[in-house]
């Protein structure tokens, strides 16, 4: 397959190699052609081809004028319905537009559509969606695989070249893990590098948009352009936004890679191993210092994550009790039982098993010992990092356990689930970016995924690994 | 003083504590931009944060920190530089997101006190626990439809301040002066509009009794009640059905209680086994609120005279009683009315006393009568300073000057207006006051003898005669002197 760039296809626009109705009708087509795929939770030509009309009668320059991106179903949007993958918005249209999904708009790009998601964002194969799985585009005939989740669509749409780029959201992985299974690259931004914003909260403590991109060029153009402060967050910081692509440089020469030993797991597959090493070798040659690093607490991150993320969620999912807006059940003879009822009926399997969990170790008498706790934890866990970028520019680790499973494997057990994002979630708990790149393929020729992690705000120094590595390889 | 209250087999005493909602005075709301104006028609003030929809986060109004930290100032309390912004988790129609945004923890405001001042001169400390902000949820419309309940969320995201006292009240008026205090000095900080009748001061009160010297009772808390007649009325009903089922062998149950002000009856709305569990926990969409030693500063030096030190101004400069400092005191507009009238003329600081009577007797009961504030008083301060001259210079009776008062207030003329048109003046004329007293002996020949005869009483009669005859303008003194002096002479 060979895919266009985005950085490629800005030049031929402006070279009128191409026009933008010529460029988004080619990308209309593969999605027409791709709907098994089952990528896109609203999807209308019709709304494209006004977009195309709009940006024709548009005669200022902007960024990405003209630019397929394919949105995150969990961003708010006013042209299209925005729903969570969930049931309980179904048929919701917000009458405003997410800070992130504003700036893109500004810049002059189209979307395509708004992609499947594990509900709320809750799950690692979006396969929790109540509008079905999405299929990893890089399936074999009858053997279809997850596409990694939560923001399985919109690795999956930039992996089947569905669009030039996608809004995706990572609370323990939600990007770098799908990005992984879809062979694509998928970077998780600093928390708080931009806003949340208009984007439907799963976790608020952990939540941060970032993008899906064909390779780490395109991604440093495009986290550009959604990065910023807004006042409207106040979790969002003030900082100078580095121009990440004029500044990329694949001279890593003197620099120093972390190589955290705890991310050796017992049962880790041999390629996954593998890869990793290549990885180092590469940097090697490319005359960057090797440090053996601790991050002694790891072992604590994934149950961590799992106490604080569902009691955010227990918390922020209160919100849709059928009163105000989305879906209301019609067994209603009470208040307490709408309550019961459309939140019954309006969520899915995995997010009840969540609130359930979250509302249990925020209860009185259970408080102290997990939630309370896990902050203590996650307060070490960052620690553990603070002192290891003392030491080194960036760290480097596998990105998921696995390449993609196949779409029904791990359906009914859970733990095995949250398993996938035991090389993610450390970072998300401290805030740091992350980038997931293509490297390597395991033995079925499924593409595995390397992550670099950074300081914070350090963005330019992941791309920066990210890019070098990435030439390397190809 | 004896707080204690009988009943049938012993004596009993309340402990009370109040936790006072104040709504912050300012024009948008704790966490979003949406107005805050009162009556307005409903879901008119409503932004998509305070509606909860999907993504939409909060971010904290600086102001209506300011106004806490004012507050706190005023309440002699200790000013945190550290708080953190909790959630309160429970469902309820009129809570869209699901959750309340309020401090838990680590409160933006610590440990005061308020000083109460009692009619006998005494007064005495109310401890505060602390000051915390917080977000009041909408309103549920029950009455609107038969089978339906409607929302307003208007007030869903207003900016509170719940004020919590130590249990340190023990009588039903010292829980009505307490809270009369708060809102007075929330009122002269600007910090909350003190309107109790639109919600704006609210309280839960926490009642329990025991015997004199014993532990503290259980208690039970009294919600939502927004006057201090019902606040007086729902401790005094609480505190007879607490000791009723206590002196007939029964515990008390530690309930939450719901006042009907129809009935002025208390009952129970949900028992202990039933409270929530708020599953408090520190709101990830807000940072800590950090203020530094410098804004605390800037916000300190910017407060204006609070009652209590304006009281002991009035007290040492004009010589007034503590309870009568106190009343002036206790309403910014009170105060300021006492200020402009006793400076509208320099004679008038020889007379304080005076000036405090006439304002808070003569013209608050005529401002009653009509139904009519201070604020918008028809008689200026500068005209009652003018009325209470006349007076002091014995140009006009203190008699006299009641009527001038109510023509003053019905026609809006000035005091000097009105005496000259209507010739009022005190008549002062040894002579002429001889006069007319020489009349009304003369006219009643057997009262006079009777007066002679030992009937004291009825120099009255002849006072009211004599006044009548100078259309009440006699000097009083005067006209007693010569009165007396004229009827001894017949002995």
């Amino acid at each position: 397959m060979s895919k266009s760039s985005l950085k490629q296809t800005l030049k031929d626009l402006d070279t009128k190699k191409i026009s933008i109705r010529e460029l988004n009708q080619d990308y209309l087509k593969r999605v027409k052609e791709n709907e098994n795929l089952n990528v896109f939770i609203h999807f209308s030509e019709e709304n494209v081809l006004k977009q195309i009309d709009n940006l024709e009668n548009d005669n200022s320059a902007k960024k990405l004028k003209g630019i397929p991106i394919a949105i995150k179903d969990l961003f708010c949007t006013k042209s299209m319905p925005t729903t969570a993958a969930s049931k309980i918005l179904e048929n919701f249209n917000p009458t405003y537009e997410s800070f992130i999904t504003q700036k893109l708009l500004d810049e002059g790009s189209i979307f395509v559509g708004k992609t499947n998601l594990d509900e709320f964002a809750m799950g690692s194969a979006t396969n929790t969606s109540f509008f079905g799985n999405t299929i990893n585009p890089l399936s074999k005939e009858n053997e279809p695989l997850a596409p990694g989740g939560s923001s399985g669509g919109s690795a999956a749409a930039v992996a089947a070249d569905l669009c030039l780029g996608a809004t995706g959201t990572d609370t323990g992985g939600s990007i770098r893990q799908p990005a992984s299974f879809c062979g694509v690259v998928g970077i998780k931004p600093t928390y708080g590098l931009c806003s949340r914003w208009g984007i439907a909260a799963f976790a608020s403590s952990l939540d941060q948009a970032g993008i899906f991109s064909h390779n780490v060029e395109d991604a440093s153009i495009l986290l550009q352009s959604i990065a910023g402060f807004d006042q409207r967050d106040s979790t969002s910081a003030k900082v100078d936004i580095p121009n990440y692509f004029e500044n990329l440089d694949d001279d890593l020469n003197g620099k120093t890679v972390g190589i955290p030993k705890e991310y050796s797991i017992d049962g880790t597959p041999m390629e996954i191993s593998q890869i990793w090493e290549d990885a180092i070798k590469v940097l090697e040659k490319k005359g960057v210092k090797i440090k053996n690093i601790s991050l002694p607490h790891t072992k604590y991150a994934l149950p961590t994550y799992y106490i604080i993320a569902p009691a955010e969620a227990s918390s922020n999912l209160a919100r849709y009790d059928g009163v105000k807006y989305g879906f209301r059940s019609e067994e209603i003879d009470s208040l307490d039982e709408m309550y019961e009822n459309t939140r019954a009926q309006g969520f899915g399997r995995e997010v009840k098993r969540r609130i359930l969990i979250g509302t249990y170790v925020l209860s009185a008498g259970y408080y102290d010992a997990y939630y309370l706790k896990a902050q203590k934890v996650r307060k070490l866990i960052a620690d553990d990092f603070n002192k290891a970028f003392k030491e080194c520019d960036f760290i480097v680790t596998p990105t998921a356990p696995s390449a993609a499973f196949p779409l029904n494997e791990k359906q009914n057990d859970p733990i095995k689930m949250y398993l996938n994002d035991v090389f993610t979630v450390p970072a998300s708990l401290a805030g740091l970016p992350g980038i997931s790149i293509p490297f390597g393929k395991d033995k079925n020729n499924l593409p595995l995924g390397i992550q670099i992690l950074g300081k914070h705000f350090d963005e330019q120094q992941v791309f920066n690994a990210a890019v070098s590595l990435e030439r390397s390889y190809e | 003083m004896n707080d204690l209250i009988k009943g049938k087999k012993y004596d009993w005493e309340m402990v009370i504590g109040l936790e006072i909602h104040a709504q912050v005075k300012s024009n948008s709301k704790l966490f979003s931009s949406s107005s805050t104006k009162f009556g307005s028609s409903p879901n008119s003030q409503v932004s998509l944060v305070d509606a909860a929809m999907p993504g939409m986060l909060p971010v904290i109004n600086k102001y209506c920190v300011e106004q806490a930290v004012k507050t706190g100032v005023g309440l002699n309390a200790k000013i945190n530089n550290y708080s953190v912004f909790d959630r309160k988790n429970y469902f309820y129609a009129d809570l869209p997101q699901g959750y309340q945004i309020s401090q838990y923890k680590y409160p933006i405001v610590g440990e005061g006190k308020v000083t109460i001042d009692f009619k006998d001169g005494t007064s005495k400390d109310i401890r505060i626990v602390r000051l915390h902000l917080e977000q009041d949820a909408g309103k549920s419309l029950h009455d609107q439809n038969p089978s339906k309940t409607y929302v307003d969320l208007n007030r869903s995201g207003v900016a509170l301040m719940e004020i919590v006292s130590e249990p340190d009240i023990r009588t039903p008026d010292e829980a009505g002066m307490y809270i009369s205090k708060i809102r007075s000095i929330l009122m002269y900080l600007d910090t909350c509009d003190g309107n109790m009748q639109e919600g704006s001061l609210r309280a839960d009160v926490n009642i329990s009794v025991r015997k004199p010297g014993d532990e503290y009772g259980t208690r039970c808390e009294i919600k939502n009640l927004n006057s201090i007649k019902f606040i007086k009325q729902a401790i005094n009903y609480e505190a007879k059905r607490q000791i009723e089922i206590l002196e007939s062998g029964g515990s008390i149950e530690q309930n939450t209680m719901l006042f009907n002000t129809s009935t002025g009856k208390t009952r129970p709305m949900r028992n202990k086994e039933e409270a929530h569990d708020y599953r408090y926990f520190p709101d990830p969409d807000l940072l800590p609120l950090e203020i530094s030693k410098e804004e605390i500063g800037k916000i300190k030096s910017s407060i204006p005279e609070l009652p209590d030190e304006l009281k002991n101004k009035f007290i040492e400069t004009y010589k007034l009683s503590n309870y009568d400092a106190s009343v002036l005191t206790a309403e910014k507009q009170t105060s300021d009315y006492f200020n402009e009238t006793i400076n509208s003329d320099p004679e008038l600081k020889n007379h304080a006393k005076i000036v405090v009577n006439w304002i808070t007797s003569e013209l608050f009961s005529l401002l009653n009568k009509n139904n009519q504030d201070l604020n918008n008083s028809p008689v200026s301060p500068e005209n009652l300073g003018q009325l209470i001259k006349l007076i002091s210079t014995n140009e006009i009776s203190g008699k006299i000057a009641k009527d001038v008062l109510e023509d003053m207030f019905s026609s809006g003329k000035t005091a000097r207006q009105i005496v000259d048109e209507k010739g009022l003046q005190q008549v002062t004329d040894q002579g002429e006051i001889a006069k007319v007293i020489d009349e009304v002996i003369a006219e009643n020949p057997k009262m006079v003898e009777q007066y002679l005869a030992g009937k004291d009483k009825l120099l009255g009669f002849f006072v009211g005669q004599a006044m009548k005859l100078t259309k009440g303008k006699a000097n009083p003194k005067m006209l007693n002197d010569i009165l007396k002096q004229k009827l001894n002479k017949k002995n």
